[in-house]
């Protein structure tokens, strides 16, 4: 039976197909959905689901799900798998107990990510991790079955990484059975020191292993099905290789150039098939690789080519740009400018008109922050961004964000420039950023002597991504009641000594506290709390 | 149908885009044909121009539909059909939701209308989609299924009414099926 699934329901269909254990994950777009749908059916199929305080915490949570036995899934946006590095590097050392897929989203285009344009694969080298790369949605869900097979075969953790196109695409997709439990599996630790423990002299044991073990994953992808070459009638002049979505628009170029190249297309970008790749260039006179952001697999092609076709032309990243996502266009254009034929540009109708800026909902508490700040912080007051809705503050009417990088750095950040400056500071973070990554930075402005003021913009819910439940909530990921972790008594218990929890709909208390705590000689917070209009909106429904 | 068809949907974040999509998508299921859909979640969608990629056929790679080669603009709100263009050609059908929302620097309705009229020659269907759910069913939310409903009763799409009714009851939670199951009729009504 088919059905049209999202690209990210497709994973959360494999993973069931697969008969998943455990998942955790820290909302992200485009990878959100993941979480969502789990969130919502976890208890049907006797599935563990949380969302984590962060990504490193999400990881480690699965890997010890790993270490009890479990089969574990993990999903996050391409910075988490920077918050999460640090488990992510020894945790390929040790390898899993319990198969684990980890699914990484990244935007090439910036759609939904601030910070930077991130190309994930990057990690494939430094981490030692099997790398999958779908295209579609349904090789979304038929890559997920498969990475937990490599992950139960070879006991280490897989990375699918999926982009905004292919986690955003929907398409019909083949379901097939899922198995239900009867119960959610319980695991079991086995103490294996040996196994578990990444001290030296065993940690340098571990590398050659993990090495050795990648040799033998590189054997499994030169038989697997996923990486295929798509035969051409011109076999010996020039061929494609690409991966991902880029796949997708070579094939759409090909048929509208009435082109018919062979194309040999990677499921796996790590470890890469080399003898496939060689077979598959030997012969050739031209070679285009087509992949989005950084030229990694051109790299690649070129020291393979060197020895089985030192003659081979090489095109990549001098046609196609390294920024932004790929199209159709623009691979038709470069194909094109390969094979000498002419391309004809589409005449394209320009559009005149100004731009269409997201802003705060109706009904937004942030209207009420924002208006506030702007009313009672002095001239030159500096203002820290972080991750959020609250993002808008960079945009008219309110413009009150001076620098924006990642989670948690607002607090972080100011530090850094009250230790520098004598300008006043307010760093603005939302409840689950703070919980995410804020925290430590509190407690360095403690330690180390700083006043900046911080307003945690307490609306009661992970709102940006789409309404997903935080540790400030009383709800876990799977709609269960738990403990609600209140911010005042963090910061409290952090050392700071000026705090305030504020409705910020009593806009006069909210400036007498702002101008209060501007002129404190130790750092202040004031927790802004009031619910999310969309969240508040829900609830009544 | 020989060619693929490149529906365009576009509008303001929060009109209901997305389950436009799903139930276009699932319709072409139903009718047996491929598909695939691109959009895009998250903060630049709340409030800011939102545009929804849905291609069918009888095989469909790319789910993102080139500049100049979409067969139908569908818009929700009518300074986002203007934003579309560039998606458009010659052929191009608009199917537009006679509806604003203002942000600063927007142009009258009557300004765009007349801007999309001179950069193109293909059919426009300026319908307002809704005023007259509001009007008739005291609920604006429904105007993109009246007016995808309208398209398909017009032939404006290549999907057959029936299909279209169908996907609805898939698509659409029980305690708001019948609301869009009424945006449904009164579409076939008013184009009869």
């Amino acid at each position: 039976m088919k059905k049209i699934l999202l690209g990210n329901e497709a994973i959360v269909q494999g993973a069931l197909e697969a008969g998943v254990d455990f998942v955790s994950a820290y909302p992200g777009t485009p990878s959100s959905e993941i979480g969502n749908t789990f969130g919502k059916i976890a208890k049907d199929y006797k599935v563990c689901f949380e969302f984590s305080t962060n990504e490193k915490v999400a990881l480690e949570a699965a890997i010890g799900a790993s270490f009890s036995g479990l089969k574990c899934l993990v999903a996050m946006k391409s910075f988490g798998l920077n918050v999460c590095s640090d488990s992510l590097l020894p945790f390929c050392y040790t390898g899993t107990k319990g198969p684990t897929v980890i699914i990484v989203a990244d935007d090439p285009s910036c759609w939904s990510s601030g910070q930077s344009e991130e190309n994930s694969r990057a990690y494939a080298y430094l981490a030692h991790i099997p790398f999958l790369e779908p295209s579609d949605a349904q090789e979304a869900k038929d890559f997920t079955k498969l990475a937990f097979e490599i992950s139960e075969k070879f006991e280490t953790p897989v990375i699918i990484r999926i982009t905004t196109r292919v986690a955003h695409q929907r398409m019909p997709v083949e379901l097939e059975k899922v198995e239900r439990k009867k119960s959610q599996p319980v695991g079991k630790f086995v103490k294996d020191v040996k196994r578990f423990v990444t001290m030296p002299p065993r940690v340098l044991e571990m590398k050659e292993e993990l090495l050795e073990k990648i040799e033998e994953i590189r054997e499994f992808a030169e038989r697997s099905k996923i990486n295929k070459v798509d035969r051409g009638r011109v076999p010996d002049q020039l061929g494609v290789i690409t991966s991902g979505i880029s796949y997708l628009y070579v094939k759409e170029a090909l048929e509208e150039l009435n082109l018919n190249l062979p194309i040999l297309k990677l499921g796996f970008f790590y470890p890469l098939p080399e003898k496939k790749i060689k077979n598959f260039v030997k012969n050739l006179k031209k070679v285009l690789i087509v992949e989005e952001l950084e030229g990694y697999l051109e790299k690649e092609v070129k020291i393979l080519a060197k020895e089985i076709n030192p003659k081979l032309e090489i095109f990549g990243k001098n046609l196609l740009p390294e920024v932004r996502e790929l199209n159709l266009e623009k691979i038709s254009l470069a194909i094109s400018k390969i094979t000498g034929e002419r391309f004809q540009k589409p005449k394209i109708i320009p559009v005149d008109l100004p731009k269409r800026f997201p802003r705060l909902c109706t009904g937004c508490p942030y209207w009420l922050v924002f208006s506030a700040i702007k009313k009672t912080a002095p001239k030159n007051t500096i203002f820290g961004g972080d991750i959020g809705c609250y993002m808008l503050a960079g945009f008219s009417p309110h413009n009150i964000q001076d620098y924006l990088l990642c989670m948690g750095s607002s607090i972080g950040i100011a530090h850094g420039i009250k230790k520098s400056s004598k300008q006043k500071l307010v760093a603005l973070i939302g409840d689950s950023t703070f919980f995410h990554a804020g925290i430590p930075a509190l407690i360095n402005t403690v330690f180390n002597k700083t006043n900046p003021l911080i307003i945690v913009m307490d609306n009661r819910i992970t709102a940006m991504t789409g309404l997903q439940p935080n540790p400030g909530m009383g709800r876990t990921g799977m709609g269960e009641t738990t403990q609600e972790i209140k911010i005042e008594n963090i910061a409290r218990a952090c050392g700071v000594k000026n705090v305030k929890v504020i409705d910020p709909i009593n806009i006069k208390e909210l400036q007498a506290a702002i101008k209060e705590f501007l002129n404190k000689k130790e750092v202040s917070v004031i927790v802004a709390r009031r619910v999310c209009a969309l969240f508040a909106k829900k609830q009544k429904k | 149908m020989e060619k693929n068809f490149n529906i365009i949907i576009s509008g303001v974040g929060g009109q209901g885009l997305i389950t436009l999509l799903r139930i276009i998508a699932e319709a072409a299921l139903i009718e047996g044909f491929d598909v695939k859909t691109s959009e895009l979640h998250g903060l630049s969608q709340r409030g800011g121009s939102v545009e929804t990629h849905i291609r069918l056929g009888r095989k469909v790679y790319s789910p993102l539909i080139s500049l100049g080669t979409a067969d139908l603009i569908l818009s929700l709100e009518v300074s986002e059909s203007l934003r579309a263009i560039s998606y458009a050609n010659p052929k191009t059908v608009f199917l537009v939701n006679k509806y604003s929302l203002s942000f600063p620097g927007a142009l009258s309705e009557k300004e765009i209308i007349k801007k999309i009229n001179a950069l193109t020659k293909g059919r426009k269907y300026i319908i307002s989609a809704s005023e007259i759910c509001k009007k008739e069913l005291g609920k604006e939310v429904v105007s993109g299924v009246y007016l995808l409903s309208y398209g398909a009763f017009k032939k404006i799409i290549p999907l057959k009414p029936s299909s279209i009714l169908k996907a609805i009851s898939e698509i659409i939670p029980e305690r708001y099926l019948e609301l869009n199951k009424k945006a449904f009729k009164l579409a076939r009504t008013l184009n009869i």
